[in-house]
Parts: C-alpha cells; structure tokens; sequence
C-alpha cells in the first residue's frame, strides 16, 4: 500500500516534491491544451493533465482510483477520442479567430475572477483544520474499503449508476447508427429497370465506347452499324466535361490525288 | 506542503477547463475541456475524502467518472452525428436554431 505519512495539515516531503514537480507541468499542459491549434494535440496534453491527476490520486492513498483514472481516461476515453477526431477530420484546425466581438478578453478576466474566488474560498475553508488520512479505513486496502462502501451504502447508487451506462451505450449506437432510407441499387435492380422502361433498345446494356488504334478509346463514341456515332458509349462524366473526340476523326477517308 | 495545495490545482484546473469551454471552438476541444473540470472537480473529491478521513468522497469521484465516461460516448455519438450532417465539427455551425 502506498501510505504517504502526514502531519496534521501538511504532508512529507517526498510528496511535497512530487507535487512541486508534476502540479506545474499539469497546469502549462493544461493552459497548453488551450494553446494549440490542432485537436490532436490538445488531445495528447488532455492525456498528459489526466497521467499526473493519476499520480496525485495514488499519491493521495486512492490506488484504486489511481489505476481507474489510468485505465479509463487515458486509456478508453482519450482512445475513444482520437477515434472520433479520426473519423471528423485530423486535418481541420481550429481556427482561432473569435466570432463574438471581446469574448476572449470577457472569459479570461471572469475566469480569473472565478479562479479567485474558488482559491481565497478554499483557503478560507480548508487552512488550520486537521487533516485525518486514509489509514484507517485503507488498512485493509483501497480496493476493498471502496468496494465495501459501494456494494453497502452506495448500492443503489451503484445499480443507477449501472443503467445509466447501459443507456449511454445504447444512446450512442442509436445516434452513430446511419439507415440507409431505401436498398442499395444493384446489378439486379438495374436490369430490371432496362426491361421495364418500355423500349428494348437498350435492355442489353449501353454500347461499348469505341476502339481505334490511333487512340485511347475511351473518350471516342462508338460507331453503330449505321455508321453513326453513339454518344451513349461515353461515360456521362467526360460528356460533362466535354472531353469527346468527333469519330469523324479516326474514319477512313478516301484517297485524294495529292496522298498519292 | 499543505494539503489545500491539491485543492488550489484542482480550482486552476477546472477555472483552465472553463476557459476551453467558453473560447474554443472545436466541439471535440470543448469535450475535452469538459473532461479536464470533471477531473479537476474528481481531485477535490480524493483530496477531501482524505481531509475528512473516509472513503466516501473517492466512492462519489468514482461516479463522477462513470458518468463522465457515459457523457464523452453520448456526446461524441452527437458530434459524430452532427459532422455527418452539416460536414463540420465547429460549435459555431450549429446555429439553425437562431435563423
């Protein structure tokens, strides 16, 4: 068990250390995250924010929590959202121009206002009173003094808790979940249609573009037996872009005097 | 070191949180942003189950990360849902209400 000793109010230096160390480097992360253009990378300081709040909390006698916070945010949570940010576009950065005229300005004062408030609060609140610790209740381990309190007093909360999860699994599989309004339109379908549109002109498929030596055929309208060419041949894309060679172009001509 | 230091981080912490909400733009940086208050809330909650001596305060963080893992599932599902829509993950696109 990780038992950092404490005194009434202050803990032991190793402690101490620690959270000389990692507090700051937790916070520039967190201003960081702010910072950075790229949600990809906000997404790695988040990370890194959630590693050391981790460490606190194993340093802070909640192993269990500890390892929770490990598994479940830097590991399912911050995964589930690089997935998204995967799927949404790594590439379209944020851009930080802002819509609402003063807003960054407005935010910043009211949150260092509230930053305040919340800090001199808390002095207020918490300096001067003892500070009891986990030993007791951790002396059999964290696990178990958690377990025993959240199968006793918090059982019901727990079943909630549970089915609340089972909704939000089941919520995101609705949304995500995309139907499409009507069947695919298959090999199938399509000759079906052919047969149905009245005139079996075209029930055996559209011609073929055509096939010269002189050129790469695709763009060149076939030739029926007519001696027409058959615009159908051509993809409608390159009859869209205009990209037809005549098939006058490639017929035989008739020998003049001066080919001779 | 006294042990409020913990609270005063968890406090910038959730205060940083609120700005991201407030400025950023991304709708999956304002999720993440949401993430961090929760966590910061989730440290005062460890803290103070150590202050007062009992387990409750890290039974209560532990359902604060339940739901906060219920919340980042519904919503990315509605950000997902939103993108395949309007083609865009800005908070600021989501405006037809207002038209």
């Amino acid at each position: 068990m990780i038992n950092v000793a404490l005194d009434v109010g202050t803990t032991a230096s190793p402690e101490s250390y620690l959270f000389y160390v990692l507090a700051p480097l937790s916070v520039v992360a967190a201003i960081g995250m702010l910072l950075v253009k790229k949600a990809v990378h906000s997404a790695l300081l988040l990370a890194w924010v959630m590693v050391t709040l981790a460490i606190f909390y194993i340093a802070q006698e909640a192993l269990f929590l500890g390892i929770v916070q490990i598994v479940v945010y830097t590991g399912a949570v911050m995964m589930l959202f690089l997935f998204i940010l995967m799927l949404v576009g790594v590439d379209t950065s944020d851009s930080l121009e802002e819509n609402i005229k003063g807003l960054r300005i407005i935010s910043i004062v009211a949150a260092l206002g509230f930053g305040g408030l919340l800090v001199t609060l808390l002095s207020r609140a918490t300096f001067g009173r003892p500070v009891v610790g986990l030993s007791v209740n951790n002396s059999e381990g964290n696990a178990k003094g958690i377990a025993v309190e959240l199968f006793t007093r918090y059982v019901f909360a727990f079943e909630v808790i549970s089915a609340l999860l089972i909704t939000a699994a089941v919520g995101a599989m609705v949304l995500a979940h995309s139907q499409k309004a009507k069947s695919k339109f298959v090999q199938r379908d399509l000759s079906i249609a052919r047969f149905r549109k009245g005139e079996l002109k075209d029930a055996a498929g559209l011609p073929g573009s055509g096939v010269y030596a002189l050129h790469n055929a695709v763009d060149v309208p076939a030739l029926l037996p007519t001696g027409n060419p058959a615009p159908s041949s051509i993809s409608a894309v390159l009859q869209a872009r205009g990209d037809i060679i005549e098939t006058s172009n490639f017929e035989l001509k008739e020998q003049t005097e001066e080919d001779k | 070191m006294s042990i409020a230091n913990y609270l005063y981080l968890s406090a910038i912490l959730f205060t940083i949180g609120a700005i991201g909400v407030v400025v950023r733009r991304n709708a999956i940086v304002v999720f993440m942003c949401i993430e961090l208050m929760l966590n910061a809330a989730n440290l005062a909650f460890v803290t103070f189950a150590r202050i007062n001596g009992n387990l409750e305060g890290q039974v209560v963080a532990f359902f604060t990360m339940v739901v906060a893992a219920c919340e980042v599932v519904v919503g990315l599902a509605i950000i997902v849902t939103i993108y395949r829509s309007r083609r865009s993950a800005s908070v600021d696109d989501a405006s037809l209400l207002k038209r």
